[in-house]
């Protein structure tokens, strides 16, 4: 690959900048790969935002601060958050099968991939031999300062696309918020006299509720079956996963009224052992 | 070969025409007119048109007679006289006036038409009654006057060939006629191709002189003739004959002629024995001077006639349907004309007298044929026929001097005309003298032995037809036929007796003609003289009289035909395998041909263009799949095309 | 080393991006690989800024952002409303029109 040999250039790439480049630029390679790649979605999401980083930290080495740290704020803390909360919402079960669909899509997709990187990386290769980087060390072209001199341009030779832009944020989010607002449900509530003939008319298997648990009065536990007028126990109110705990008959309550006192005379003591 | 008779004929001044002969238009308007009227009204004139189709017919014929006569008050060098009716095709380069010329050759057949044609509409009332369509019959006999006088009367090669194709139409529709017989159909038709190919030969002869004289006028075309050169000549002359032969049913073309016998019998009486079928003859007469300029193109007409006469009377001996023997006959006597026109300035006079006393005893033949099968219940075989003579006595008398006439017996007419043609043929030079002369003679003999076979078949010996029964298996019942057809029978025999004598004698006929076709050279050397031609005719025909006597007359005829045959007799009857041969080279190619041209057109043609919708058809089918309607197939195509372009920038970039 | 390395690790990331946009079958994840496509983008005008010495190439990709993130926010949302009613996020299963 012919690249540019030592050219005099007023914006040598220093040591750190290459130690920067060639540590990170694999990093982010292997992130776009890992998003390509990974089965989970989430995963790839995740890979993204490392990618996005690395180029983040690209664009302050090269003496563009403010958009790298744009780059972190909204591209990677705002965009790719909402990628997450929208997985979150929508895809994270669908995963990818493995089977591909159509025939000779991921072939075509490969070369196709390859051919362009190729293309692309042997017009550079070719077309800038002997182009000599200027460098934005002088504070971004005669401004004072990068922020200052990206609002210079913004304001005054941009401004016509900087308005358009800023209807394009409002039409955007207006056009977000009649996208995703969920209507309720449309169909009428049913009233009551529709609920009551439907449910006498079958709509569920039984016409009543299950009957509830049994009486707090042998224990305190849910899995108390109810007891049936003839001392039977109710099915219904017994659930089907955990065991019921069984049925102690109440016996015949005896009334003492000094049972909180203590007992009266001696002859007492038996009926309350009782 | 003859030596080029160059310009041996004087042309005639032609001048314009006065007097009666202004209204020569009418002569072909009238019944023009009648056909138009016949056709268009239809049925609601059933009751009268006949009698219009005959009133407008013998009109005609006496506006020629008043022409006629009118010309005979003129001197020899103005008698021809050209009238112009309207400019028909005016654009550069061709300029054809719709006009008449009226010169003694015209007026010589103007009269043979209307006054056969006006005595045959007169027998076709008594013929036609019983049938419903009559008026329609008159209709189109009418179109056929109206066409051939349009063809006679023409002073230029397209009225000719409107008035030539004209007559093939009316051909067509009268031959079939009978429109519930098959047999009739196809006989229509096959007359009416046959006639096609000579008309291209006619049509090609037009182009021709044309395109090397720049004009189709007759007195321009005559006058400039000269120029053509020698082997475009004689291949004009060689295609007009090739017309003649389609139109006058000459070998090769002769087969039509017996298969149009379907039409009824005054169709055969008046278009293929009098009038239609001497068209040729006329062509070839009116277009002399140009015959006068090649030896070759002659010696092809005489070498036509000589076959066609003796292939005519060959076949002639072996038929028993009364019509086909005739219509042999007649194919036989038109190759005497064309033999005789063949010869030149020395025969042309010869084979117009033959053709007009031939329209008289022919018609007359025909009709009497008629006659006779009114009288036995349409029935055409003779061996049915026989002792006749008795029931028949008017038919019987008029049939037997047309007879006489045809086979050349002294006095009558054939043998004025006939042998002058004879005599004629002898004198060719060379070889052609030998040859010619003694074919002529030897089918003299032949046609005397088939028309007493004829005679003595059908009109005496026992009456066959008591024991048999018609095709409804009725008794025959023959009765003489009314008068309104007798009456031209026994005019057309009054004619056939004295026609002859009248137009040969001190060459009245020839001189009349000479303003049209040259003055009548007399031969100078002969193969045989004179006197020892008519011996040997007179001889010859006698032998056949005799012949046909014993043959014929002496033993019992068998009412079915005998079967093991000798060879001459069994090619006779398959007339000479011409139908075979012509069925073999040309139908049978023909039909192939055309079967393969389908398959082409159907497979080739049509599997074109249904291969060009099918094509189109399932290439979009297959196309259409290219939807698949997964986001990411168009997200690919959108890949690879966006990389064709990156490729192309790069490539016209770096390149 | 130049800054040139910087075009072409842009250029291997756009290409990454475009496959994993033909690859992948989650609405969502085709929706990131996008966003990588742009982020590669964007680190190819940081470079060229800094070649040509001009902030006009930092304008653009800040442009490019604020484009990016409306177009995501449109994008989610209708992501979200397919899938409401189709209760699916994969984009195969938008093919109605198949031929």
């Amino acid at each position: 690959m012919n690249v540019i040999a030592q050219a005099a250039a007023s914006d040598p790439v220093g040591v750190g900048e290459a130690v920067v480049f060639w540590i990170l630029g694999p990093i982010a390679l292997a992130g776009a790969l890992g998003m390509v790649f990974a089965r989970n979605a989430v995963h790839s999401a995740l890979a993204l935002v490392g990618t996005m980083f690395c180029l983040a930290v690209f664009y302050i080495v090269q003496q563009a601060p403010f958009l790298g740290f744009v780059q972190i704020i909204v591209y990677t803390g705002a965009i790719m958050m909402l990628f997450l909360f929208v997985l979150m919402l929508v895809g994270r079960d669908s995963s990818d099968s493995v089977v591909e669909v159509l025939r000779g899509q991921r072939l075509a997709a490969l070369t196709l991939g390859i051919g362009l990187a190729v293309l692309l990386v042997a017009a550079l290769g070719r077309s800038l031999t002997s182009v000599t980087s200027v460098g934005l060390a002088a504070n971004g072209a005669g401004y004072s300062g990068n922020v200052t001199g990206l609002g210079a341009l913004i304001f005054t030779k941009y401004l016509f696309a900087f308005e358009l832009t800023s209807a394009l944020l409002i039409t955007a989010a207006l056009g977000a918020m009649v996208l995703a607002y969920a209507q309720s449900k449309g169909h009428a509530k049913r009233g009551q006299r529709a609920t009551v003939e439907a449910r006498l008319r079958g709509e569920h298997d039984r016409i009543s509720p299950l009957p509830g648990p049994g009486v707090y009065a042998t224990a305190n536990s849910v899995a108390t079956p109810a007891v049936l007028p003839d001392g039977s126990i109710a099915p219904e109110s017994i659930s089907a996963i955990i065991d019921a705990t069984p049925v102690v008959p109440v016996s015949e309550p005896h009334h003492d009224a000094h049972a909180l006192t203590g007992p009266r005379s001696p002859d007492d003591t038996t009926e309350e052992a009782r | 070969m003859n030596a080029v008779l160059a310009q041996a004929t004087e042309l005639p001044q032609v001048g314009p025409a006065t007097g009666v002969a202004s209204l020569a238009w009418l002569l072909f308007a009238l019944p023009a007119v009648g056909a138009l009227v016949l056709f268009v009204a239809g049925r609601r004139v059933n009751a009268w048109g006949h009698w219009l189709g005959v009133f407008t017919v013998v009109a005609s014929f006496v506006v020629g007679l008043l022409i006629f006569f009118e010309t005979l008050g003129l001197d020899a060098a103005q008698r021809t006289r050209e009238l112009s009716l309207y400019d028909w095709v005016a654009v550069a380069g061709l300029n054809v006036h719709f006009g008449l010329r009226i010169d003694p050759l015209s007026l010589t057949f103007v009269l043979l038409i209307t006054g056969v044609g006006a005595l045959i509409h007169i027998y076709s009332v008594g013929y036609m009654s019983h049938d419903p369509g009559r008026r329609r019959f008159f209709a189109q006999l009418n179109l056929f006057i109206a066409a051939m006088l349009v063809l006679v009367l023409g002073n230029n090669f397209v009225m000719l060939y409107l008035g030539w194709e004209g007559v093939g139409l009316a051909s067509y529709l009268l031959i079939g006629y009978y429109q519930d017989r098959p047999s009739a159909a196809t006989a229509a038709k096959k007359a009416f191709l046959m006639n096609r190919v000579g008309d291209v030969g006619l049509a090609i002869a037009i182009f021709l002189l044309w395109s090397q004289l720049g004009t189709l006028q007759f007195s321009a075309v005559f006058a400039r003739i000269g120029q053509v050169s020698t082997p475009v000549l004689v291949a004009i002359t060689l295609l007009l004959l090739l017309g003649a032969c389609g139109k006058s049913g000459q070998f090769p073309l002769q087969s039509w002629l017996p298969d149009a016998m379907e039409g009824p019998t005054p169709v055969s009486a008046l278009i293929h024995a009098a009038t239609m079928v001497t068209a040729g003859v006329f062509l070839i007469a009116r277009t002399s001077p140009i015959y006068n300029l090649t030896g070759t193109g002659r010696l092809a007409v005489m070498l036509v006639g000589v076959i066609t006469l003796l292939i005519g009377a060959i076949i002639g001996c072996a038929y028993d349907d009364i019509k086909k023997v005739l219509a042999y006959s007649t194919v036989s006597q038109i190759g005497y004309m064309i033999l005789a026109v063949g010869l030149g300035p020395v025969g042309y006079a010869l084979g117009i007298a033959h053709l007009l006393a031939h329209g008289f005893f022919k018609a007359g033949l025909f009709l009497g044929a008629g006659s006779v099968m009114h009288a036995m219940h349409d029935e055409v075989d003779m061996r049915r026929f026989g002792g006749l003579a008795r029931y028949l006595p008017i038919t019987f008398v008029t049939f037997g001097l047309a007879y006489l006439a045809l086979i050349g017996f002294p006095g009558l007419s054939g043998y004025f005309t006939k042998d002058a043609i004879i005599e004629a043929a002898f004198t060719a030079p060379g070889w052609q003298g030998w040859v010619f002369g003694l074919a002529a003679a030897i089918a003299a003999g032949l046609t005397a032995f088939y028309m007493t076979r004829l005679m003595l078949m059908t009109f005496f010996g026992e009456k066959r037809w008591k024991e048999l029964r018609t095709a409804d298996g009725e008794e025959y019942h023959p009765h003489e036929a009314p008068p309104s057809m007798t009456g031209p029978m026994i005019v057309l025999a009054i004619g056939s007796v004295f026609a002859g004598f009248l137009l040969t004698y001190n060459h009245v006929l020839a001189t009349w003609l000479a303003p049209s076709v040259g003055e009548l050279v007399e031969p100078q050397t002969a193969a045989l003289p004179h006197t020892a031609v008519s011996i040997l005719v007179l001889v010859l025909a006698a032998l056949g009289v005799l012949t046909a006597y014993l043959v014929v007359g002496r033993r019992p005829t068998p009412v079915e035909r005998p079967e093991p045959v000798s060879l001459p007799v069994r090619a006779a009857r398959r007339d000479l395998y011409a139908n075979a041969i012509n069925e073999t080279l040309i139908a049978r190619p023909g039909t192939w041909l055309a079967r393969a041209l389908v398959y082409v057109d159907n497979r080739g043609v049509d599997g074109l263009v249904n291969g060009t919708a099918a094509l189109l058809g399932g290439s979009s089918g297959r196309l259409r799949r290219l939807q698949t309607g997964f986001v990411r197939s168009y997200a690919l195509s959108m890949l690879a095309g966006s990389v064709l372009v990156v490729a192309a920038l790069l490539a016209v970039r770096f390149a | 080393m130049s800054p040139t390395y910087y075009l072409l690790l842009s250029a291997l990331l756009f290409a990454i991006g475009a496959v994993g946009v033909l690859v992948r079958r989650n609405a969502i994840v085709v929706f990131m690989c996008i966003e990588l496509m742009l982020n590669a983008v964007n680190l190819s005008l940081v470079t060229f800024a800094r070649i040509n010495g001009q902030l006009d190439g930092q304008v653009m990709a800040f442009f490019v952002m604020v484009v990016a993130a409306a177009e995501v926010v449109v994008g989610l949302a209708i992501i979200m409303s397919i899938f409401r009613t189709r209760r699916t996020a994969s984009v195969d299963d938008a093919n109605l029109l198949k031929y």
